[in-house]
């Protein structure tokens, strides 16, 4: 069974028809060519598919699309800005919190989440919040470094201009 | 998955005016636990009704009596509250260790409810703090005592047409912790879930209630212990009985996540330590 669903996607106006039955995920991917949002457990243990929905982490893998109708998403292809990487997306890459990259939108989206409402967390809460995104290779210090850093950085260029 | 036809109403009217012509619907609202089963195939709806366009059951609201929750509400949102926090702080720290920041945007207290597994972190705390349920149907409106909600694991008394509106909080008496016992510290489920809540007067217990979870086909009450405590004075002896005692309460079963054995001795351990702590 089908359904007309609208919503926004990194800013842009979407209008889909789709099966009742597809994810967020699967939407993301097969009718947007999203594939920054990766699928990795498909039962929201992993955290790879992890989307802003109207602004909160959710695992895309557990969304019927047809259940975002109105929502605004978005992927870690929406966060660059005027065409360069975020200042977090560069802290990972600079801190070395990317190995394989599998896990990396998912973890990039999920701290964007925390830094947006937390802009200066502390270890604890850094690892308190990316509790639900799994990585393989790089066991976990890199990450949590890359996000505290950014988050001393964008709240002293704040202070500074 | 099977194919389901998708229904999205915005009021409770409406909803239940639609569960009336599809009373075989399952109701669809983080759906972190449904989609799963119907991933695997263990639940095949054939229609589904999603309740996120219902605002009614999306906020809570504020008496003199007590605090009314939607259970739409999600657990993030429930933590995010400022006023829960204040009043309800054990409550809020079951919500915040339930799975993932990114489970608990999706997943909400009327799920975590309805699911009714035995290991479901909002109900140990909630019927420790003599939540109440409203469930209305389009014929009728009834209300129950929380621990009288849960028939067995995955079962409810909820019946076909009928929905869990919202929970009923009274104004807070004395304090209420919650301890989860699980391997890890985040994104796993409890094997033992343990919420003790004490009301004291002039230094002795005047009530006193001790909800369990994981330890028996549905949460429960440990009403022995809770009769042993109330009228006394809180000493160290009497924390180790009410510890053993409710181990004694408890009917757990061996799973992969603990054995019977195991979850009785961690069910002493956590109700002598959450005593302790309301000393």
């Amino acid at each position: 069974m089908k359904k007309i669903i609208s919503f926004t996607v990194n800013g842009a106006k979407q209008e889909l028809y789709l099966d009742t039955r597809k994810t967020l995920l699967k939407m993301l991917r097969e009718d947007l060519e999203l594939m920054g949002v990766h699928l990795g457990c498909g039962g929201g243990d992993c955290g790879a598919c992890t989307v802003l929905l109207n602004g909160e982490p959710v695992t895309s893998c557990l969304v019927l699309a047809v259940d975002c109708e109105g929502a605004e998403i978005t992927t870690v292809e929406g966060v660059q800005q005027n065409g360069e990487l975020h200042p977090l997306q560069q802290s990972m890459i600079e801190k070395g919190g990317i190995q394989c990259g599998f896990c990396t939108p998912g973890m990039v989206m999920n701290s964007l989440a925390l830094l947006r409402e937390n802009p200066q967390p502390t270890e604890t809460e850094v690892r308190q919040a990316l509790s639900g995104n799994l990585c393989r290779c790089t066991g976990y210090a890199k990450i949590v470094e890359a996000v505290l850093d950014v988050g001393n950085a964008m709240t002293n260029s704040k202070e500074a201009g | 998955m099977k194919a389901f036809e998708h229904y999205a109403p915005d009021s409770v009217e409406e909803l239940l005016e639609l569960l009336k012509s599809k009373p075989n619907a399952k109701l669809i609202a983080g759906g972190t636990d449904l989609l799963l089963q119907m991933k695997e195939g263990t639940a095949q709806p054939e229609t589904v009704v999603s309740l996120k366009n219902v605002e009614e059951l999306g906020g809570f609201s504020v008496s003199k009596n007590g605090y009314r929750l939607g259970t739409g509400m999600t657990l993030r949102r429930i933590t995010r509250s400022n006023e829960l926090t204040q009043n309800f702080p054990g409550l809020i720290y079951a919500a915040g260790v339930v799975a993932s920041e990114q489970i608990r945007s999706l997943a909400t207290l009327g799920g975590n409810i309805c699911n009714a597994s035995p290991s479901a972190d909002m109900v140990p705390p909630l019927i420790a703090l003599d939540a109440v349920v409203q469930l209305v149907s389009s014929q009728s409106q009834r209300e129950l005592p929380l621990s009288e909600f849960f028939k067995g694991p995955g079962e409810s008394v909820l019946k076909s047409g009928e929905i869990l509106h919202s929970i009923f909080l009274p104004q807070p008496s004395g304090s209420m912790i919650y301890s989860k016992h699980a391997p890890r510290k985040y994104m796993d489920l409890a094997v033992v879930g343990v919420a003790v809540r004490l009301a004291k007067k002039h230094g002795k217990i005047n009530e006193a209630r001790v909800a369990l979870g994981a330890v028996g086909p549905v949460p429960f009450r440990a009403e022995k212990t809770e009769a042993l405590l109330a009228g006394q004075t809180l000493t160290t002896e009497l924390m180790r009985e009410a510890g053993e005692m409710a181990a004694g309460e408890c009917v757990p079963i061996d799973d992969i996540r603990g054995s019977a054995w195991y979850r009785k001795r961690m069910v002493k351990v956590h109700v002598r330590r959450n005593l302790e702590a309301l000393r």
